[in-house]
């Protein structure tokens, strides 16, 4: 019996395993790739940990860091090994298989979700045309290139302008690749804006805004794609038709929780983020269960990731200990121009010295005031600049400015 | 007087920053780094280049790199072709330099990854 399983063993996981730690616990990471790190080891670009660590680091440095942070502690790792099911009666029951033992169960008190997320691949989005092959997700583009070293292709076209596509359009051009644009169906970029300028504009790579793929020709590789400009209803604007001959098709068009091998639990999940709906001590709707990272939303930066998930192991760390108050009662409601609030509940009384809000804008502003009212009550407000719907914000709350027990509804005034 | 609008690429924060191309002065820069960055964009832009090496590790097939620090921007593509001359022995240790003084810039070509099979 564990105390604590952990499922995923990248900046998440890591980060969780090192604030649960406890000598006397019972902790394992279980991770499905034969190396600790995740998604991390395939984002050999820098810019990672300028909050966590004061340092400029490239992805695999972050996750060999993270990493190093518990190698000293007594924390078991099981890699190469992948979870199937999970079901709780008094404790949780995990299905689990390894090529060294087949399937096998373990049985832990408590359970941390830190399977981190995936991308929406074509079906997802109903990309019109024929079928052929060269059409793929910007991350496994990404992880043919930089772990198992080949080129998915030499002239290539991108959709959808989130951060990954934007890193991967550099970084087929720096391997030799002719990159002929990067199509995006919003009216803005749903990339950090450091990305457009060193990633496309260092290199003339055009952006299409407010644009899509119409069509897709080929027979066995991909040949033709065609984009179109979209009305503000997203509707192909007739005429306005351009054509690229490419063999490569990428893909980076939304991130998803990866959640569904723990379907059995039927926890409550939010239709806004697919991630679980949890309190703020990450706490989802099923006792000793707990998520965090991007398994939970989609952040942008790893940073948050891990500040999160140190949380998240912290309090699974009180379940267990049986020191965690649970009543989880009430709502915090995203407000006028705000697409999320994390956690969705939130309990006054055992709450901390304050309570942390990760949350998104629904739209792009300059300049915006963020209200945290409860009921009619403004009990905080926050100024903030260049806001977009692609970089999260964070604001806490001290327990002090809180009415007790009511409703928190977080807003935004664009002025 | 005329005026250079450009992204801070520094951080993440994504400054929006506005140089004056006779003086150099920089504003909308919301931390010191950024003026160094927009006076740098006029007069010599540099780039951190990351990449990946061959290896005969058996665990990925490929090493992840970096450049120990900034390289100018007009030598990226001559960097990435010596980049192809590098391969990389296990053990490999994140840190380590795997070609000293590339192209004549005074930087490392530096692992990023640690490969031990």
């Amino acid at each position: 019996m564990y105390d604590i399983i952990i499922i995923g063993g990248g900046a998440a996981g890591l980060s969780a395993a090192k604030e649960a730690y406890d000598p006397d616990l019972n902790i394992l990471i279980i991770e499905r790739e034969a190396k600790l790190g995740g998604i991390l080891k395939q984002c050999i670009h820098n810019g990672f940990g300028i909050h966590k660590f004061n340092l400029e680091l490239t992805g695999p440095e972050f996750a060999e860091k993270t990493a190093d942070g518990i190698a000293d502690l007594d924390i078991e790792v099981m890699l190469e090994t992948t979870v199937t099911d999970i079901i709780q009666f008094k404790t949780f029951d995990l299905t689990v298989m390894n090529e060294a033992h087949g399937e096998f169960h373990l049985e832990a008190k408590s359970v941390i979700i830190a399977t981190g997320c995936y991308e929406k691949t074509r079906s997802q989005i109903l990309l019109p045309g024929d079928r052929p092959a060269g059409i793929m997700t910007a991350g496994s583009a990404q992880r043919y290139l930089n772990i198992d070293g080949y080129m998915v292709g030499k002239k290539v076209f991108i959709l959808g302008s989130g951060d990954i596509g934007l890193i991967m359009a550099r970084r087929m051009t720096l391997e030799g690749a002719d990159v002929l644009g990067v199509a995006e169906l919003m009216p803005y970029s749903n990339g950090l804006t450091r990305n457009i300028a060193q990633c496309l504009d260092d290199y003339d790579i055009p952006l299409y805004l407010s644009h899509t793929i119409t069509n897709i020709v080929g027979k066995e590789r991909l040949e033709q794609i065609v984009i179109q400009e979209v009305d503000p209803h997203f509707q192909p604007i007739a005429g306005t038709e351009k054509t690229f001959d490419v063999d490569t098709l990428l893909l980076s068009v939304g991130l998803v929780p990866d959640i569904q091998m723990f379907e059995s639990l039927k926890f409550a999940v939010s239709p806004v983020t697919k991630g679980a709906i949890v309190d703020q001590h990450l706490q989802t709707s099923v006792d000793g269960l707990f998520a965090c990272g991007n398994a939970l939303h989609v952040h942008d930066l790893v940073d948050w990731v891990a500040e999160e998930s140190e949380r998240a192991g912290r309090y699974a760390k009180m379940y267990v200990q049986g020191t965690l108050d649970t009543h989880r009662q009430e709502d915090v409601i995203p407000g006028d121009n705000v697409r999320y609030v994390l956690p969705h509940r939130y309990d006054f009384d055992s709450a901390d010295d304050s309570v942390k809000f990760a949350l998104r804008s629904t739209l792009k502003a300059a300049k915006g005031t963020f209200k945290i009212t409860q009921g009619e009550t403004l009990i905080m407000h926050k100024k903030a600049r260049h806001i977009a719907p692609a970089e999260m914000e964070h604001i806490v709350v001290p327990k002090e400015k809180m009415v007790s027990n009511a409703p928190i509804t977080i807003s935004l005034e664009v002025t | 007087m005329a005026k250079r609008e450009m992204i801070c690429i520094v951080c993440p924060v994504g400054c929006h920053l506005s140089v004056d191309e006779e003086t150099l002065e920089v504003t909308g820069n919301r931390c010191p780094r950024g003026a160094k960055y927009g006076k740098k964009e006029l007069t010599n832009p540099t780039r951190m280049l990351t990449s990946t090496v061959k290896t005969n590790a058996t665990l990925q097939r490929r090493v992840s790199i970096k450049t120990s620090d900034e390289i100018p921007k007009g030598k990226i593509f001559e960097i990435m072709d010596e980049l192809n001359t590098i391969d990389a022995q296990v053990p490999v240790k994140s840190g380590d330099i795997l070609l000293k003084n590339v192209c004549d810039t005074g930087v490392d070509i530096v692992a990023t990854t640690s490969l031990d099979r």
